[in-house]
């Protein structure tokens, strides 16, 4: 037990001292193509580990520019997705800027397959939560009560994880289940003044993302990095 | 010279063959002669008049098509002396991209007079002060050079064998490694950053002496470290790197004046390119209140400048920028941030074209497809191409990538967005009957029209509604705008009807 606990807190110090060394090269000495396997590892670090640094991937697809025949496209995957967990801020955008057609266009290629497949979520850590959260905040933003038919339609989740993510935020979140008369079981959202200024943009991001087939359809292309 | 280079037209001019290299007429002896002596007494008011005027008419009179002498040819005029032959050459490369077309061979030599200038100066030997104008040409010469060569190696098809087998040869001039870490260098070894908070806090001095050195050392390297931050916000700019193009600015305060307005071209060429960041950025409002403050400068002093060898390039970034003004007051209005004297020269020169770019149909696409690609800086591919067969001309890949991202974001823009609800979802989301939602929907039309004095109805609502039997569709009158924020007010706006609507059940 004791050993675990070392091993782990081993490997968290290895990681943060890995970032810390990434970090300083990306501010001293970013016009250098010999660091690019260290960037590339650094983006894999921020998948396994659920942390996130921009200037470092715009670093690497800056460098990926000079040197296009060392792209990879699965690491370009991964820092778009990463990107996108970042939103609202504009760093998917940003990305798109710095990567060819070519690399993009792959991507597109399993847009139909991959709108069907509900486990290719899970390939990063945290994306689908992240996506998740934004959708109830939006949710709380519009109604206080929700049937539980529709909080599942509005943050598209169905079945047994439905429910299961109803008890986790009951559980840890302030959530409350009330009963209708009229239409069974309501979840009450507890209402977040704090929040507000945060979820017009988040708003602003849901909405696009709902309505906008091109941008949803990026959004799942990447999934699919893995298998590119 | 630079600035009219700057421009990206390269004639189809060769040098002249009856040029002689070694001739060196009596006007060019005693401009080198006296050039010499003021750099080596610091005279720097001199060197100014000198470098910006002398130059210009010697070149007019006597080299209009013709590259000045070489400079083995006055080298002993001016005791063979090293760096001042390094600047000599940087004035005559200069020179010879604004008249003629340079070779390869050219490019080639000027880049390595770039590093050998660039190393002088890095190695804190240069005991010189020069005008900022010189120091300023300097960087934006050498971001333009890099940017020429990158188009001219872009276009494999027209290339000999010759040309192919030297490009291959000297793989390292005007690599875009050597070019980022010299402008890095010059940042960094000149500690401008540093001096810059320091003078924030009055520990120094530099802005206020125009970066120049009155305690008998040398401006040289402080200032090419400074004008080097906005020479790597331009190459940034040209990867398409918009985020790290601002961060390398950011020491810069341009809220203020600094060395940076201290030299036209510098001033310009500094806010073209934050104001186009922030475009690509979609921070328009930014970009908006900038190009104004420019623009009104522009106008009031560019009477000033007719005579400078600027006044051509300063006119064309003029025009560009009133593009990217057009652009953004049609994709985020806001005209009261713009000026009366701008706003009267921006309708003459787009007034029309901005009332089609407000439609949502396909010629408002072409326009700022059209206006996009007239005010772009010209984007490059910087990697080294595949000498191999078949040669491909691809000098244009950059800029179709950058431009089909700005349309793609223009587009999401345009498309007004409709959606659709029945009555029964929209009432069971809001908790209430539908003959309730029916009462609530109309009072909201009701609040939100209103008859003006022509008995027309005109909507002041930014979200509207029109209902077709039991569905609901809902329109967003002014796409420009931001999304959320409307649609968070007419949240807002509806909740406020619910509440009034109860009151009026109750009483």
């Amino acid at each position: 037990m004791g050993r675990e606990i070392s091993n782990s807190m081993t490997n968290q110090t290895q990681q943060s001292a890995m970032s810390h060394t990434v970090e300083q090269l990306v501010a001293v000495n970013p016009y250098n193509p010999d660091i690019l396997p260290d960037l590339e590892n650094y983006v894999n670090e921020q998948v396994s580990s659920q942390t996130y640094s921009l200037n470092a991937n715009l670093c690497l697809l800056r460098l990926y520019q000079f040197e296009p025949e060392r792209i990879s496209t699965q690491i370009v995957a991964r820092i778009l997705i990463k990107a996108l967990m970042a939103m609202p801020a504009p760093d998917f955008s940003l990305c798109l800027f710095l990567i060819p057609e070519r690399v993009t266009a792959r991507f597109r290629q399993f847009w139909d397959e991959a709108a069907k497949s509900r486990h290719i979520l899970e390939v990063v850590p945290g994306f689908e939560q992240a996506i998740q959260a934004y959708a109830i905040q939006v949710l709380s933003l519009s109604y206080q009560k929700v049937t539980r038919s529709i909080l599942a339609e509005s943050i598209n989740i169905e079945g047994p994880s439905r429910d299961k993510v109803i008890e986790h935020h009951v559980g840890n979140s302030g959530w409350a289940i009330e009963k209708n008369q009229n239409k069974g079981q309501l979840i009450i959202l507890p209402r977040n003044e704090f929040n507000r200024p945060e979820l017009k943009k988040v708003l602003q991001m849901v909405s696009r993302w709902s309505i906008l087939p091109e941008f949803s359809q990026f959004l799942v292309d990447f999934f699919y990095g893995d298998l590119l | 010279m630079a600035i009219a280079g700057t421009m990206g037209y390269e004639r189809e001019q060769q040098i002249p063959g009856d040029y002689d290299p070694n001739y060196v007429p009596d006007s060019v002896k005693s401009f080198v002669v006296h050039m010499y002596r003021h750099i080596r007494e610091k005279n720097v008011y001199e060197i100014h008049q000198m470098y910006e005027t002398s130059f210009q008419s010697i070149s007019d009179r006597f080299f209009k098509d013709a590259p000045w002498p070489s400079v083995d040819a006055v080298a002993p005029y001016v005791d063979n002396d090293h760096v001042f032959c390094l600047l000599y050459r940087e004035m005559w490369f200069r020179h010879l991209y604004a008249r003629l077309s340079p070779t390869l061979k050219q490019r080639i030599d000027s880049w390595d007079n770039y590093c050998n200038l660039f190393q002088v100066v890095l190695h804190g030997v240069v005991n010189m002060q020069l005008p900022n104008q010189w120091l300023w040409d300097m960087v934006d010469e050498f971001v333009y050079q890099f940017q020429s060569f990158c188009q001219y190696r872009a276009k494999m098809k027209s290339k000999t064998e010759q040309e192919i087998a030297l490009l291959r040869q000297y793989g390292q001039a005007w690599n875009v490694y050597g070019v980022l870490n010299y402008l890095q260098a010059l940042v960094e070894k000149s500690m401008i950053i540093q001096i810059l908070e320091q003078e924030k806090e009055g520990l120094e001095q530099f802005t206020a002496t125009d970066g120049y050195d009155y305690s008998g050392g040398s401006n040289v390297l402080k200032v090419l470290g400074y004008f080097s931050m906005i020479g790597l916000l331009r190459v940034h700019c040209l990867l398409g790197d918009y985020h790290t193009a601002l961060k390398c600015l950011l020491p810069i305060d341009i809220s203020q004046q600094g060395v940076y307005t201290s030299v036209i071209g510098s001033h310009i060429t500094t806010i073209y390119h934050y104001g186009f960041a922030n475009v690509m950025l979609r921070r328009y409002t930014d970009a908006i209140r900038e190009f104004n403050k420019i623009l009104l400068y522009i106008f009031k002093t560019k009477q000033y400048h007719q005579k400078s060898p600027q006044y051509e390039q300063i006119l064309k970034k003029n025009e560009q920028m009133y593009a990217l003004l057009a652009i953004s007051l049609s994709l985020c209005p806001q005209v009261k941030l713009v000026e009366e004297v701008v706003n009267s020269q921006l309708r003459e020169k787009y007034g029309e074209k901005m009332l089609r770019m407000q439609r949502y149909d396909d010629e408002a696409f072409a326009l700022y497809d059209e206006l996009f690609s007239y005010a772009c800086p010209k984007f490059i591919t910087p990697s080294a191409p595949s000498y191999e067969e078949p040669l491909v001309n691809y000098n244009q890949d950059a800029y179709r990538l950058q431009l089909k991202l700005f349309l793609y974001e223009v587009k999401q823009q345009q498309t007004p967005r409709v959606s659709t609800i029945t009555l029964g979802k929209l009432a069971a989301y809001m908790e209430v009957d539908e003959p309730t939602l029916r009462t609530i929907l109309m009072t909201y039309k009701h609040k939100t029209h209103a008859v003006d004095f022509d008995g027309k109805i005109t909507s002041n609502a930014d979200i509207d509604f029109y209902i077709d039997d039991d569905m609901i569709h809902v329109t967003e009158s002014k796409p420009a705008k931001r999304y959320g924020d409307y649609f968070m007010r007419q949240i807002v706006k509806l909740e406020g009807v619910m509440t009034d609507v109860d009151r009026i059940k109750l009483e």
